[in-house]
């Protein structure tokens, strides 16, 4: 089950906890795996832990025309694209009133908007293969809104908007549009959190713990694998019970 | 027929499991041919790649009919 031998597969923000977790998984399933982000060194650091099977394309997701490089660039060193993980995402955390522009925009545009972009170019080749696999990563605050995070919590409720609306228009070709929306998952972004916000985060959480990269990548494999064939427009939360939909 | 023509259609017939018969140059994708939205996007795309041209989308928009493909194509590849 989920074997993902010769798939090949595209994770954006694959140096971040997440994306290195995601990367890692479907890499283990025997998937060919291209790996994005910002950070060469960090990049090259996965690749060199992976060893065969994997390559670097860097990119920068605020950027537009990185954005529309990405899906051709991965599609030319991987001979294809069967998995598009869109998983780069980054905050700007504000309160509501004091949030700038630039905050929202900056969110808006790699949360959401690159997603848009590289699910459209990697959908045209997948539509002619007739197989494809695209996974969201979203929020558990995407659906329970979060003080502070009126742009985040914004791009990742569109991304399990633009989620659906992609799953109807290219299930006829035997393309799944999924969703994961992680709780709070031990990652640089949770790092950053003091001892009493930690504290307070883990009273909402029923399992008491914080979720492990790998529990969510376990996620991105089922929704990337074969046994997923009948899955789409879904959204998977994987949040030790702090949200229940 | 000529060439492109003949092209087009064995594209069309591929593409939508039609009849040869039914790809007339009058036919309409939609109303004729039982394509739907996407497969006229499919069709333009498999126009683009076995003419090696470029079909911008306001183009595209107004390739209704297999006569419209033909025509376009005749008159904007090789």
């Amino acid at each position: 089950m989920f074997d993902l031998s010769g798939r090949k597969a595209l994770v954006t923000g694959a140096t971040g906890g997440l994306g290195g977790a995601i990367a890692r998984a479907l890499h283990g399933q025997g998937a060919h795996v291209a790996i994005s982000g910002t950070r060469r060194e960090a990049l090259e650091a996965l690749a060199g832990e992976l060893g065969e099977r994997v390559h670097v394309v860097e990119a920068n997701l605020s950027d537009t025309a990185a954005v529309e490089a990405l899906v051709p660039a991965a599609e030319a060193a991987l001979g294809g694209l069967d998995v598009l993980v869109n998983n780069a995402g980054i905050t700007r955390d504000n309160l509501f009133l004091r949030m700038k522009d630039e905050e929202w925009d900056s969110v808006i545009a790699v949360n959401l908007t690159a997603a848009f972009r590289l699910s459209r170019a990697a959908v045209k080749g997948m539509m002619k293969r007739r197989y494809g696999r695209i996974v969201n990563v979203g929020s558990v605050v995407g659906a329970t809104g979060n003080a502070g995070q009126g742009n985040y919590a914004a791009a990742k409720a569109g991304l399990v908007g633009l989620t659906k609306a992609l799953a109807a228009e290219v299930a006829s070709r035997k393309i799944t549009v999924n969703c994961i929306a992680p709780g709070f998952i031990t990652s640089p972004m949770t790092d950053v959190l003091n001892e009493k916000q930690r504290e307070g985060i883990l009273a909402t959480v029923p399992m008491g713990r914080l979720g492990e990269g790998s529990e969510v990548a376990a996620a991105a494999v089922y929704l990337a694998s074969d046994e997923a064939a009948y899955v789409t427009g879904h959204t998977l939360h994987v949040n030790g019970g702090m949200a229940m939909f | 027929m000529s060439d492109i023509a003949d092209r087009v259609k064995k594209i069309v017939v591929d593409h939508l499991g039609v009849e040869p018969e039914k790809v007339t140059p009058n036919a309409n994708f939609i109303d004729d041919l039982g394509a739907d939205s996407l497969d006229t996007v499919e069709l333009v795309m498999a126009f683009e790649e076995e003419f090696n041209v470029e079909i911008p989308d306001d183009a595209a928009e107004t390739i209704q009919t297999v006569g419209d493909a033909i025509k376009f194509l005749e008159k904007n590849s090789g």
